[in-house]
């Protein structure tokens, strides 16, 4: 048992267990340093792993996990999008929130969990990962005890998680009483000949549901608004960000590698499930009034673009899906950035709050700009190379009518992201007073503009790396 | 031609991206800080176009100064830059139009640095568009070139009520951008059909070009581009965004706006439509030549009814416009070079219109023609200007509207007259006569408003206003020098423009169509 293979994971652990550790014994005021703690031990893992050599051939786990170019891939991201949102919890856990310790340890877990979502090759492995992720999830949505709506968001996201996960089992069951194996490949190597009976297909629909569940595809997506707006800011770029980019990678992992074989009997599912996500997600947001619940919605319909990709599964299309989640990932999170900077400043989180930044503060109206520019795919960010790559892929498999709706969502996303900008731009605000910001959060939003926006320019090594990724199932 | 082996294209390009990133890096720039970084920007591509126009002056055919960079490679995707002899027309409408727009703009006052960021923004789209090969980069930029006009208008422009209804600058903004981008949808939906259709092998224009696509396949996505463009065009009746567009907006976006964006929209239905899909062109055109008829009759209508300048300047544009897309539409090499000429006429022009509106604006506040009267007493300069674009507008013998519409005219009826009689010659016949009463229409409320503005007697509120300054009359006499050049010399345009449609034409099978 090579147990090196799980080293990234194992050292988060360590750095996780190591925070809950001191929380107990150092006194409050040297709290204020965990973020900084957690960066600096993810950034040496981040470091360290790629300069340790990625693997060139997949390395197995016995039957557990696999550490390919996919996982590889996902788990640097995973590794790089923890740090985004540690580095824009700050101040943000300082003001709101009294279990510091707790938080940044389980914000850890979080980022183990998902690294261990992109190795899995077995179902049980990848239903424990979920679960590990989920359950930190649970905890960090209803940290801040003494709002009502985080309580509140914590509850429902608790009870239809536990339910979804139950769904999740039960298809598991079935696929291993009929197959008898849950380890992906065998899976695969299974059904490659025989013809899915119904029991089966009612498994990997129950698979599915499971899924939808967690990337909050429509009909199942009715927790995602609550929660997004009950969480604490962090957590709900927690939940934006890096949960779905890390379902959307297991959700890759399982259908393109253990129900490929099967796809004629549930890609209809998939894509039907995608249509109505991305035009309900999209149609939805046209009228919230709250950022955060407009970013679920806008979220919710991102998902439903990427579950084409599932459906439509190829070398160019599992490609784009990656560079797609990459791109998504890196936007929300600098989107989200900047609500939680302005959040930290004024308290606000109204769409109509919003008016007058741009004179308030030039610097974060651009980046928020750029990065919804960027979510609704417009030139020259990276969510326009990202979708147009994608969407030519997954066109070029013959889903150019699915296609067609998802440029005319994208349009209408740009309708609603347009609202914030007017607001920030045009709109006059109330208050004039210029916002104050820190060194950190402008570095760090900088940066992340600025990589949204070289991407979108010349995004080829982004592009390499996602095909690269991809060519592990082809 | 200097310099043959610089790449030029990528330094007309990225000079106004540049000075865009370094207005956006400055903090809090001086005044003339900005008029400085502007106008280098302005004036370096300007130059080069004179430089590259020399090239296509000796020998027209083909596309010339060519460069090729890698993009991604999967898609066949590349950034590949060249420009033929109407790309290198436009680049020259462009370059003049922009440093024009850019001085009438020096007068903006609040949040310069941030309106020259965006306007340079989009001057870099416009260049993009026009000298992709590529057609992921052509959308890219056209996308690229549309996107801006949102916060122009939304920050810079004003609302204005009219006793009827008031036309908000949000509102305005927003139908602009969401017109052009429902458009860019159906451009994007096509563009994704010829990939598929061509077998993956990639966007770029010069591969798609030589792939035989069936009839059936043509003439199921042309419409896709000629509407998805055609929205940029103005074409009736998804040309209501512009006149709104441009009450909204400040003079500055408005010169761009009617000078050059409006022909991304016509170079896209003859770059991707036409080049690409000649034989779905030869089967629509004939309707877009009734449509193209409807927007020269209707605009001049809409126009003869409107009481504020810029409406009036506005909707006469989409009159104007109609004889671009008639040109195209025509199919026949007089025709369609009358389409490129008055797309260079109609954007000096219409930004000439804009600028002395602009200044009349500037002095009296108020743009209601009821209201104005007898402005030539106190503001000659201005009455001349708008003497000399009114005018131009009506296509009087000697300036370059003659001559574009002229040809456009002459290539309807060239088509109508060309071989046996049919319903399509019929249609071209009708579409040459509507041209000619469009042109007459455009006499009546040209001649009107220029009559009440400016030659009625002088009332009381006006007795103090003053005239254009020095500054104002350099930009529009820049627009106004292009008028009378090409109307009085347009033989170089003629000579490069001669050749530029054999390729299309004889792939297409125009004249086998009943």
């Amino acid at each position: 048992m090579n147990f090196l293979l799980l080293l990234p994971e194992i050292s988060v652990a360590i750095l996780a267990g190591c925070i809950i550790i001191i929380d107990l014994f150092v006194p409050e005021r040297f709290k204020r340093s965990f973020p900084y703690v957690s960066i600096t031990g993810l950034s040496l893992i981040v470091v360290f792993y790629i300069f340790s050599g990625l693997p060139s051939s997949p390395s197995f786990l016995q039957n557990v996990i696999v550490v390919d170019h996919f996982t590889s891939f996902f788990r640097i991201l995973f590794l790089l999008l923890g740090i985004g949102v540690l580095f824009a919890s700050g101040e943000f856990v300082e003001k709101h929130i009294d279990k510091k310790g707790e938080y940044y340890a389980l914000i850890l877990i979080a980022v183990l969990a998902t690294m261990l979502m992109a190795g899995a090759r077995e179902l049980l492995t990848a239903f424990l990962a979920i679960e590990l992720l989920s359950f930190s999830l649970y905890v960090l949505v209803s940290i801040t005890r003494t709002d009502q709506r985080s309580n509140e968001s914590g509850m429902k996201y608790i009870i239809l998680g536990v339910l979804s996960s139950a769904l999740f089992l039960f298809g598991i069951s079935y696929v291993y009483g009929l197959l008898g194996t849950t380890i992906f490949d065998d899976i695969a190597q299974a059904t490659i000949n025989a013809p899915v009976n119904l029991g089966l297909l009612f498994g990997i629909t129950l698979i599915i549901v499971g899924f939808g569940f967690k990337v909050a595809a429509v009909p199942f997506h009715m927790w995602a608004p609550d929660v997004y707006e009950g969480a604490p800011l962090p957590t709900t770029a927690l939940l934006a960000a890096l949960a779905k980019a890390a379902v959307f990678a297991l959700f890759i992992r399982v259908f393109v590698t253990a129900f490929g074989p099967s796809i004629s009997s549930w890609q209809t599912i998939i894509l039907i499930i995608a249509g109505l996500t991305m035009t309900l997600g999209n149609l939805v947001a046209l009228t919230q009034s709250n950022i955060k619940r407009l970013m679920a919605y806008s979220s919710i319909g991102q998902s439903g673009y990427m579950l084409m990709g599932i459906a439509a599964f190829s070398h160019l299309t599992i490609s784009g899906l990656i560079f797609h989640i990459s791109g998504y990932a890196l936007s929300t999170i600098a989107a989200f950035f900047t609500i939680i900077v302005y959040h930290n400043q004024t308290g606000h989180e109204e769409i109509t709050d919003y008016a007058g930044l741009a004179k308030r503060s030039p610097f974060l109206a651009i980046s928020l700009m750029a990065s919804l520019f960027s979510l609704a795919g417009l030139p020259f960010f990276v969510g326009f190379a990202t979708k147009f790559y994608f969407f030519t892929a997954v066109a070029a498999e013959g889903f150019l009518w699915l296609v067609s709706l998802a440029i005319l969502n994208s349009v209408i996303s740009l309708y609603y992201y347009l609202q914030i900008v007017r607001q920030m731009y045009i709109e006059p605000g109330t208050e004039t007073a210029p916002l104050m910001i820190g060194p950190t959060p402008r570095i760090v939003l900088g940066f992340l503009a600025i990589a949204i926006t070289v991407l979108g320019i010349y995004p080829r090594f982004l592009v390499a790396g996602a095909e690269l990724a991809a060519r592990t199932f082809f | 031609m200097f310099w043959p082996d610089l790449p030029l294209l990528s330094i007309v390009l990225s000079t106004p991206a540049i000075a865009a990133l370094l207005l956006l890096l400055l903090r809090n720039p001086s005044r003339t800080t900005i008029i400085g970084i502007t106008s280098v920007s302005t004036v370096i591509p300007f130059l080069l176009t004179l430089n590259l126009l020399a090239g296509y002056l000796a020998d027209p055919i083909g596309y010339k100064y060519l460069e090729q960079y890698q993009w991604i490679d999967a898609l066949g995707i590349t950034f590949h830059l060249g420009l033929d002899g109407v790309g290198v027309l436009l680049y020259l409408l462009t370059s003049i139009v922009s440093i024009s727009a850019i001085m009438i703009g020096w007068k903006i006052e609040t949040q310069q640095k941030e309106f020259y960021f965006f306007l340079l923004l989009l001057i870099v789209g416009v260049y993009g568009t026009f000298a992709s090969v590529d057609l992921f980069f052509l959308f890219f930029f056209y996308e690229l070139a549309a996107l801006p006009m949102y916060p122009l208008i939304g920050i810079w422009g004003a609302s204005t009520s009219f006793s009827r209804f008031t036309l908000t600058k949000q509102y305005g903004a927003m139908k602009l951008v969401m017109y052009l981008l429902l458009g860019s949808v159906l451009v994007w939906i096509g563009l994704l059909a010829i990939y598929v259709e061509a077998d993956f092998i990639g966007f770029n224009l010069f591969t798609l070009r030589e792939v035989t696509f069936s009839q059936s396949f043509q003439i199921a996505i042309f419409p896709l581009f000629a509407i998805g463009f055609g929205v940029l065009a103005t074409i009736w009746p998804f040309h209501t965004w512009s006149p709104d567009g441009h009450v909204a907006a400040p003079t500055p976006v408005s010169m761009l706006h009617a000078g050059v964006l409006t022909k991304l929209g016509a170079f896209g239905i003859l770059r991707v439509g036409m080049e690409i899909l000649p034989d779905g062109a030869a089967f629509w055109m004939p309707w877009i030549a009734g449509i193209a008829v409807i927007n020269i009759i209707y605009g001049a209508l809409v126009t003869t009814a409107q009481k504020d300048l810029k409406y009036i300047v506005g909707y006469s544009s989409v009159g104007h416009m109609g004889y671009v897309v008639l040109g195209l539409a025509t199919m026949h090499p007089l025709g369609m070079a009358g389409a490129v000429l008055q797309m260079i006429s109609h954007g000096v022009m219409s930004a000439l219109f804009f600028t002395s509106v602009g200044i009349v604006y500037d002095r009296t506040h108020t743009r209601d023609v009821t209201l104005l009267s007898g402005l030539s007493h106190r503001m000659g300069k201005t009455a001349g200007l708008f003497t000399i674009v009114g005018l131009a507008s009506l296509a009087l013998p000697g300036t370059s509207a003659f001559i574009a519409e002229l040809l456009v005219i002459l290539g309807a009826f060239a088509r109508a007259f060309d071989g046996p009689w049919t319903v399509t010659s019929t249609v071209y016949l009708l579409a040459g006569i509507g041209g000619v009463i469009g042109a007459m229409m455009t006499a009546v409320y040209i001649l009107r408003m220029l009559g009440s503005v400016f030659f009625g007697p002088l009332t009381d509120t006006w007795e103090k206003i003053t005239d254009a300054g020095p500054r104002e009359l350099v930009a529009a006499g820049i627009l106004i020098a292009v008028i009378l050049g090409v109307g009085l010399y347009p033989f170089p345009f003629l000579s490069i423009l001669d050749t530029q449609f054999d390729a299309i034409l004889t792939s297409s099978n125009v004249g086998n169509l009943p």
